[in-house]
């Protein structure tokens, strides 16, 4: 398979961050009260990871190893900060809805990690793939849980009322905290009969291979982890 | 072959008590609360009753189904679970709404966990929390017949205590819960409970006890006996001690843990009532201490016969 596109559906089936990787959960629980949301949520963080992967990977000769993350959280940050305001120019309601979360995406371990774990050792043009793939990924795992969330808690879908509110009683309990926990765990548990179907009919999905830190121990996906080194 | 002269490990003298013995007693014992709240609330109630006793026993059976397990309904303790949501439920409550709350009763809370004995909190009082979360307008519309709607407990907290009459909320001429308004039927199944050896009073009396001391340090009444008995009869506290906080798998097995547990629910529950946002606060408070049971259990392990306590050695 064609590296690129490897890297496309690496991000969006095999290690898709919200259901495989785990990663990101604080915009995934906090932002996906409605679909649209969730949407926006993924396509900005998309866009900020695209760029953070392009540039960490055309600079990796540059950066000193000792200062490596200083230097990421500076370039991250930036983009971040551009991404704020145009999302503040050219979609306010948007803007508002996703509030504190747009700035936190500085902190989003999914851009953290792929830009220790992949951009800094690979060229720029799988680096740009395998931003979009993980964007791609988060954007899909943040919208199925939004779309979820507003239809059992709003009868909405995108803000269009798709179930009449004359004999559906919203469950206000999916748009509110404890219903990002339940939807999540639901699909996680979902990915993961798919990935045990896959296993069992010999196609495997594979474990997740991007060892983010080397470090099995505190890692989150030791679990699930085939290529794993027995802890001494 | 003999009971006595069978050869074997440990255990060798078995009690006769079975799941499916004490589940049938809880059942018995709540008899008198449910009859009582059919003829308050009518057919309704009733009806809410079958609903989530059998979605409890559906849901239950389809699961096990599912994940291919040996079918544990003999064991009661899913209609235990259904008759107890059932009665932590308004009468006027959709009868689908009741539906989901079995549902997620007894595959959320419940088999999701392990099932029987593996439950972290108490499956009837999960499912009463979210579906107060998730349907909290159809919750708290206690409207039915001749009640005004607004149970006691709101009662003494907008008008003040001498607006209820602890004669009707003894009997359970209130509005509320189809089995929380009567403190007679409540205390003759507990009564039952006791003397059949199913339940002691450790954890209903502790918690009883510290909520009264609470009431009277931090409700801002003082010893007032009217206020006190009022709030001890009114809401879910009476149902909540006897049937909900004494569930084997969701408290403490240790006694000192069992009187920790009760305070811990004496003073939430206090807590809630007093300084929350709703009057009543009786199944979040069991619910959360729930969750505290596996420590409480780690701090009072009883000392074993004839351990001593370890001596500081001297250099």
């Amino acid at each position: 398979m064609n590296k690129n596109v490897e890297r496309l559906y690496n991000g969006i089936v095999k290690e898709n961050p919200t259901f495989v990787l785990m990663l990101g959960m604080c915009p995934t629980l906090a932002v996906t009260t409605a679909a649209i949301n969730g949407l926006g949520m993924g396509l900005s963080t998309t866009v900020v990871l695209i760029l953070s992967n392009m540039l960490i990977s055309a600079f990796r000769k540059v950066i000193p190893n000792g200062v490596r993350m200083p230097a990421y959280i500076v370039i991250v940050a930036s983009l971040v900060t551009i991404v704020e305001f145009f999302m503040k120019a050219y979609t306010p309601s948007l803007a508002s809805a996703l509030g504190v979360y747009i700035p936190l995406i500085v902190v989003n371990c999914i851009i953290l990690g792929r830009a220790e774990s992949y951009a800094s050792k690979n060229p720029v043009v799988p680096s740009i793939f395998d931003g979009i793939g993980m964007g791609l990924g988060f954007t899909v795992g943040l919208t199925s849980i939004g779309i979820v969330r507003e239809i059992l808690g709003a009868g909405q879908l995108f803000g269009h009322q798709i179930l009449s509110l004359d004999w559906f009683t919203p469950i206000t309990i999916f748009v509110m905290a404890p219903g990002a926990f339940l939807v999540l765990a639901f699909l996680v548990a979902g990915m993961n009969i798919i990935r045990k179907k896959m296993d069992e009919k010999g196609k495997p999905l594979a474990s997740p291979s991007g060892c983010l830190t080397g470090d099995c121990a505190s890692c989150s996906q030791s679990s699930m982890c085939t290529g794993k080194k027995e802890a001494e | 072959m003999s009971e006595l002269y069978n050869v074997s490990s440990s255990p060798h003298v078995r009690s006769k008590d079975t799941t499916s013995r004490i589940m049938l007693y809880v059942v018995i014992a709540l008899l008198p609360t449910s009859i009582f709240g059919i003829y308050n609330f009518g057919y309704k109630a009733l009806v809410l009753m079958l609903v989530t006793i059998a979605s409890c026993l559906v849901s239950e059976w389809v699961f096990e189904k599912i994940v291919h397990k040996k079918s544990t309904l003999g064991d009661m303790s899913a209609v235990v679970t259904g008759l107890l949501l059932a009665l932590n439920l308004p009468a006027t409550l959709p009868w689908w709404e009741a539906v989901i709350g079995g549902v997620f009763a007894i595959i959320i809370v419940k088999m999701m966990f392990g099932g029987l004995g593996q439950n972290f909190m108490n499956p009837a009082l999960g499912a009463r929390c979210f579906l107060l979360i998730a349907f909290a307008a159809d919750m708290t519309n206690f409207s039915i017949d001749s009640y005004s709607g607004a149970t006691p407990l709101a009662l003494i907290r907008n008008e003040g205590v001498d607006s209820v009459n602890i004669m009707d909320m003894l009997i359970g001429k209130t509005a509320g819960t189809i089995g929380e308004t009567s403190v007679i039927a409540i205390l003759i199944g507990a009564i039952f409970l006791i003397l059949m050896g199913v339940i002691d009073l450790r954890i209903p009396g502790t918690y009883i006890v510290s909520f009264v001391i609470f009431l009277i340090l931090f409700s801002g009444h003082g010893f007032d006996v009217n206020y006190i008995v009022a709030e001890l009869c009114g809401g879910g506290l009476m149902l909540g001690a006897f049937f909900m906080a004494t569930d084997y798998v969701t408290s403490p097995i240790t006694p000192m843990g069992q009187m920790l547990y009760g305070i811990c629910l004496g003073v939430l529950t206090g807590l809630f009532r007093t300084f929350g946002a709703n009057a009543e606060g009786v199944s979040f408070a069991i619910i959360l201490s729930n969750l505290l049971v596996p420590m409480i259990e780690k701090i009072t392990i009883p000392k074993a016969f004839g351990q001593v306590k370890e001596v500081k050695k001297h250099e």
